[in-house]
């Protein structure tokens, strides 16, 4: 301060400060600086708001694709190659690169052309004896590619066309060809040598090669060949072995006829809407085992299965479609029912589509128009004009990415379809929904199998009852010890107590929990289900115990009870506590012998009720045992931080400790309470480790404390790795991720926004 | 009494009791992990027992550790098909671990206590340590050299004992330089292998001219035709030294009087408990977790020791703390000091804050698609076209492990630099403007070094945190067993991409996921313990680094 009062003179000659050039410059550097580091904050700043965004945008990106419809774009349109003058397409089917496409005309003639300019790749007509024609066509299970062609002499033409793949120059180049499996010769269907009117052809994938055929003869009888094959080992000729068999007469002409894998059951439908089912497991004494009116007054004009051959889907007239399986009923006796039925076209539906893995299809009708359904979904996903005219024949593409259609007038059209998540509904995710061989509609979780014909079952409800019953077990066990113990804490410990009782029960919070949840499965689980009458008396038997005890402490002479101040309670209940606990333990087999026969564990089973090794009841204690300090401290903290004028008022109107508790207290800090239990429930709805460990993950609905439960976060961990990248069980999963996610922010955000309010509150009283 | 209870004096005790459960089952907790986790080293004796079974009279005779005993009703006694005598109610049953698995089939066994006789512990027991199969218990008779007996016990008396502890740490220093060339120097040539045929592939990408690409493929050919050589030299080296190591055997007597030849090359370590003195017991003790702590993991994890999973956890943890305190830092400097305080930066504020309640495992699943799949396909497809189709960082490894745990951790890292940034009193702040320190100036020179101990405490928690999570990293980069570790010698040193192992997952992994669970018991307790320890040690250096900075800091700021 000297210096700067002195003279100019004085000032100009003990100034140390650079020149005004340096100076600017350094003021521009500092400027400089300080913009650089407003900037890199800023940007850190954003970037986390920006991160935080990112992970629920792309959550839900990852979901936004199930929400998606199909669609189906017609890409190119031409006359189909190589049909003659007055033959009809009978077959139409698409090879799963989308390069080829395959027609079965009605005279014999098989035709291989380009999918994108209609040129013929390759043609092969089919020897049909002299003596006799063709009459008839049927195609098995479109994964085996087999199809037959039935003539006039009672004979049938069966045929395969396969694929060689081989890349010259590295670029596929596909060679079709046409092999006969069943032998290079007609195999005869009807013994009697009868035309074969319609034919019906099934093949079996797993296995011994087995095929079977059911025929309808020009003098109306129903008869049924079985195939098998033998092939010579050093010629390389197949022997095929046949037995035939008449199915039981019918009342009225046939108009499809469909034969199921295992080779149990014939559906015949009818010229009356009316579908037969004849029960073939014995193949020499088949049965009619009954008729099912399907069409309800109207014409079925096309039946088809489902991948698996379980399920069929039957189109009528009048444009419905309806779903049927076999249901076994208490009798043990199968009955076909409608299981469901799809949106209707607007004309009658004249041909149906299987998809190759999955239980949807593509159902073509009489107005030219498509569409797009989904068994297990129930949903209809798409209907689309592809044809002016009646669509006469449709192929799918093996893996949904491609569809062929032909109209009447014998006009072609190839259509891209993009389908990917069509399993996904709403009412699949939440509603009951009736499984193919299932007897009732029901809520299954089951993901993956090993085979394609496979049913996914992706229903959410045994996991979200899987999450809510393991976090009531854990809210059960740890609320009213959490809060009750953070009461005693902030009002009634001493501090000194207080200053070490509450860090320990905090670190808790930082244990890891995989050691809870190895610890609940390996030590807790095999002891609670040796010790089950203990774990019941020490739940029941503690606050007792801890009564009794005050009660007894009530009644020692002044002398011991004015040692120990107020505040000090619980450190009298340790010996209780321990030597309760103890007792407990080793009276537990006793207990077994006088109550439950010497086993609680199978006097439960006895009693109706599963119990699992790991269940419910470990959970619960495990996890409760992790949300106790997220509970205890924050609800310590608000108990505590209760402005002392308020209960000091209260004690001065002389209300005892506890009435200040309940009157005071309690009315004040109960916000602070309620966002520590919705904090807590968040911890426990989203906790993955204790519940994978100790439970047995299985999904099932129901809240037995003696059963596990697979939740949420557990199914994520356990599936998550293993699933296909973008699939639907995937993007299930993200789904599931997304509903914690939201959840677990909803939980928190309500528990802050009342805490802030409290802290507020608070500082007004 | 009924004016007592509406004192409500009783129900002080209700919640008093409640504080005692917590605090006891805390304790209870930490004491079972301590008690079953330290006793897994303890050199146990060997019991022999005989059993007479007393509905047959059949008398069995049994060797092995007694692991527990366990009181069961006679019901289920009977039930299990086990003679119980008339008029006794309760049974005690004894878990022995028999060991000698490959001769026995199982390695535990129950046992009922009806017709056993008093527990004996017999000298010149061998509890023989081996590198497969478990443990073996029985009598040494004889060493071995090429299938012929040098020594017997009988004949050198107690420096039989002497040779047999010189052979085996001949066969440990044997197994030792193998592992040396296996891992090192081959592994070291495999990798050079795969390199060069990544280098030809990257040429033909690269699009070089047919003479270009004949160069590269030559001098290529001509690296590998050498490193080749170079493995030959050590194969042979190798035979060498594992026909030497299999040269002596141990010939053993089981307790069913069964003779059994072990090689010393099986062998890990040979004890005496039953022999040995408290001290020598003690001197075994700390060995057994020294090497528990630096030895590797044998026999599917079940056996040996944890050092690739607390490298691992380590490795992670600090590349996740180099990610997260900068950012962290960075944006609760933001909120506190930039942002205007506003109903939109309260919001992000809560949201910030709410991300710490967010279940773990949906971080995982964020990072399994967006870091994995999408980040980590893309730069493949940019960075590592050669390598494809196999992936090098779109596939779980040890940097998307540390980049989902430090967004995981995020939150703890801002809330306690906030809370530091919050606890400064804004005269400090005004100060220093008022000097004419610009913003920056005042944030760098004076708030941010007294925020320090803010910082420091939320990073301590973040990696106590990040250190016990596994939920997510068992989608995003850990693995049962990883064959390297993540740092070593070779360029550039330290692996992002490789997969790690970690001591959560690895408590995950052989508790639950091992098939001989008894086996991995103690194990999984030794894992769990250290675990918890580093994580009890890491939460309290953050406490105690939070009041020791507090103390120091507050003289400054007052």
């Amino acid at each position: 301060m000297t210096e700067s009062v002195a003279t100019p003179q004085g000032r100009r000659q003990a100034s140390r400060l650079p020149d005004a050039t340096v100076r600017a410059k350094r003021r521009r550097i500092r400027t400089f600086k300080d913009k650089l580091s407003r900037f890199g904050i800023t940007s850190a700043g954003y970037g986390v708001v920006f991160s935080l965004a990112l992970i629920f945008i792309y959550l839900f990106y990852e979901v936004l694709p199930i929400l998606r419809g199909a669609t189906v774009e017609a890409t190119v349109e031409y006359s189909i190659p190589g049909l003659a003058e007055d033959a009809t397409v009978k077959h139409l089917v698409m090879e799963r690169f989308q390069e080829l496409g395959v027609n079965y005309a009605s005279d014999g003639l098989v035709t291989f052309f380009e999918l994108p300019t209609s040129e013929i790749r390759f043609q092969e007509s089919i020897t049909v004896p002299d003596d006799a024609e063709i009459t008839s066509f049927a195609a098995a299970e479109n994964i085996g590619a087999l199809v037959s062609y039935g003539l006039s002499n009672g004979q049938a033409l069966i045929l395969r066309h396969e694929y060689q793949l081989t890349f010259p120059d590295d670029v596929r180049h596909i060679t079709p060809r046409i092999a006969r499996p069943y032998g290079d010769s007609p195999v005869q269907i009807d013994a009697d040598g009868q035309s074969l009117k319609m034919l019906a052809l099934q093949e079996s994938t797993r296995g011994q090669r087995r095929a079977m055929a059911v025929a309808y003869t020009d003098d109306r009888r129903l008869v049924a060949a079985s195939m098998t094959t033998r092939a010579n080992l050093f010629t390389g000729a197949v022997d095929t072995q046949v037995t035939r068999t008449t199915l039981p007469q019918m009342s009225s002409e046939p108009v499809q006829i469909l034969i199921d894998k295992e080779f149990r059951s014939v559906f015949v439908a009818d010229k009356r809407g009316r579908i037969h089912y004849y029960d073939i497991s014995n193949f020499n004494a088949p049965e009619l085992t009954h008729i099912v009116d399907a069409g309800r007054g109207a014409r079925i004009t096309a039946m088809e299965f489902l991948v698996g051959s379980v399920s069929i889907i039957v189109g009528t007239e009048r444009g419905e479609l309806s779903q049927w399986f076999l249901v076994r009923d208490d009798v043990n006796e199968y009955t076909l029912e409608k299981i469901r039925s799809f949106k209707p076209h607007a004309g009658a539906i004249t041909r149906i589509s299987p998809e190759y893995t999955r239980k949807g299809f593509i159902a073509g009708d009489a107005t030219g128009k498509v569409g797009i359904h989904y068994g297990t979904s129930s949903r209809t996903l798409l209907q689309k004009q592809l044809h002016e005219s009646a669509i006469a024949n449709m192929a799918i593409s093996p893996v949904n990415r491609g569809l062929l259609t032909v109209s009447e007038n014998n006009t072609l059209t190839v259509s891209e379809v993009w389908n990917q998540h069509p399993q996904i509904s709403f009412r699949a995710l939440w509603n009951r929904v009736w499984y193919e061989g299932r007897a009732n509609p029901e809520y299954i979780w089951q993901s993956s199998s090993a085979s394609d014909e496979f049913e996914s079952k992706f229903s959410l409800i045994p996991l979200s009852v899987g999450t809510l019953k393991a976090a009531f077990f854990a809210m059960m066990f740890a609320m009213p010890l959490g809060i009750m113990a953070a009461i005693y804490t902030a009002y009634f410990m001493t501090p000194k107590l207080r200053g070490v009782v509450k860090p320990t029960i905090e670190i808790m919070e930082a244990l890891p929990t995989v050691i809870l949840g190895f610890l609940a499965g390996l030590w807790l689980a095999p002891f609670m289900e040796n010790n089950l009458p203990a774990v019941f008396s020490i739940l029941l038997g503690m606050p007792i115990m801890m009564l009794l005890m005050a009660l007894l402490w009530r009644n020692f002479p002044a002398s011991i009870r004015n040692r120990v101040p107020p505040g000090w309670e619980a450190v009298l209940l340790i010996p209780i506590v321990v030597v309760f606990g103890w007792v407990a333990v080793s009276a537990s087999p006793w207990m077994e012998i006088v109550f439950f026969d010497g086993s609680m564990r199978q006097w439960l089973t006895e009693n109706g009720i599963t119990y699992d090794q790991r269940n419910a009841l470990v959970v619960g204690v495990a996890m409760g045992f992790a949300v106790i300090p997220t509970i205890y401290s924050i609800a310590e903290d608000a108990v505590f931080n209760v402005p002392k004028h308020l209960t000091q008022g209260s004690l001065a109107l002389g209300a005892t400790p506890w009435q200040t508790v309940v009157g005071v207290v309690l009315p004040t800090a109960s916000p602070g309470i309620f966002s520590a239990i919705m904090i807590g429930f968040g911890r426990a709805v989203g906790e993955t480790m204790i519940v994978l460990m100790a439970t047995g993950n299985s999904p099932i609905v129901n809240f037995n404390i003696f059963e596990g439960m697979r939740t949420l976060s557990a199914n994520i961990a356990v599936e998550l790795p293993e699933t296909a990248v973008g699939s639907s069980h995937f993007r299930i999963l993200f789904l599931a991720a997304l509903v914690l996610f939201t959840f677990t922010f909803i939980l928190n955000t309500i528990a802050e926004v009342v805490r802030q309010r409290l802290r507020a509150r608070y500082s007004n009283l | 009494m009924k004016q007592w209870f509406k004192s409500g004096a009783p129900w002080i005790w209700l919640t008093g009791g409640a504080v005692t459960l917590s605090v006891l089952m805390v304790a209870g907790l930490l004491g079972l992990i301590a008690v079953r986790g330290f006793s897994h080293f303890w050199p146990a004796n060997v019991t022999q027992v005989e059993i007479v079974n007393p509905s047959t009279g059949e008398t069995e005779v049994l060797m092995g550790e007694l692991v527990r005993a366990q009181t069961v009703t006679a019901v289920l006694a009977r039930e299990a098909g086990n003679f119980v005598p008339e008029g006794q109610d309760l049974m005690t049953r004894y878990l022995f671990k028999q060991g000698n698995r490959d001769q026995t089939g199982n390695d535990f066994i129950w046992r009922f206590e009806t017709g056993m006789s008093e527990f004996e512990y017999p000298q010149g027991v061998y509890t023989i340590e081996r590198r497969e199969w478990g443990n073996f218990y029985g009598f040494p008779v004889a060493i071995k050299k090429d299938g012929q007996e040098v020594t017997t016990l009988d004949e050198a008396g107690e420096s039989f004992h002497q040779q047999v502890q010189d052979l085996v740490r001949e066969s440990v220093a044997y197994h030792r330089s193998i592992r040396a060339i296996e891992r090192g120097d081959i592994g070291r040539i495999n990798r050079q292998i795969e390199a060069l045929r990544l280098n030809d592939r990257q040429a033909e990408l690269d699009g070089l001219t047919e003479s270009e690409l004949a160069a590269v493929f030559a001098s290529n050919a001509q690296r590998r035709d050498e490193l080749e050589e170079e493995y030959q030299v050590l194969r042979e080296e190798l035979d060498l030294l594992y026909a030497d190591m299999r040269r002596n055997g141990l010939r053993m007597e089981m307790i069913n009087g069964q003779q059994v030849d072990i090689n010393f090359a099986q062998i890990v370590a040979i004890t005496m408990p039953n022999d040995m003195s408290t001290f020598a017991k003690l001197r075994e003790y700390f060995h057994q977790i020294w090497e528990f702590l630096t030895g590797e993991p044998r026999e599917a994890n079940t056996e040996g020791g944890i050092f690739p999973a607390i490298f691992g956890t380590i490795t992670m943890v600090f590349v996740m703390s180099i990610m997260v305190t900068p950012f962290g830092v960075l944006a609760a400097i933001y909120l506190r000091e930039y942002a205007k305080q506003g109903p939109v930066t309260r919001m992000v504020r809560i949201s910030v804050y709410n991300l710490a309640g967010v279940p773990s495992i949906v971080f995982g699943v964020f990072g399994l698609g967006f870091f994995i799949y999408f980040l980590g396909g893309n730069i493949d497809r940019i960075f590592y076209e050669a390598a494809l189709p196999s992936p090098t960082f779109g596939t779980p490894g040890l940097f998307w492990a540390s980049l989902t745990l430090a967004l995981l951790t995020l939150p703890v890292v801002i809330v306690s630099t906030e809370e530091g940034l919050a606890r400064i009193p804004s005269t400090i702040r005004q100060g220093s403007l008022a000097l004419g320190a610009t913003k920056s100036e005042t944030l760098w020179r004076v708030v941010v070094p007294l925020a320090t101990p803010g910082m420091m405490t939320g990073l301590i928690l973040a990696i106590a945190r990040a250190a016990g999570e596994v939920a997510p990293l068992m989608l995003v980069g850990v693995v049962k067993l990883a064959p390297t570790l993540p740092i070593d010698g070779e360029f550039p040193f330290i692996h992002l991409e490789r997969k790690i192992m970690h001591l959560g997952f690895h408590i995950f992994d052989v508790g639950f996921q091992s098939p001989n669970v008894e086996a991995a018991r103690p194990l999984v307790y030794a894992t769990a313990l250290t675990l918890v320890a580093l994580i009890v040690i890491l939460n309290l250096t953050a406490i105690s680094i939070r009041n020791h900075l507090r103390e120091k800091y507050r003289s400054d700021s007052d």
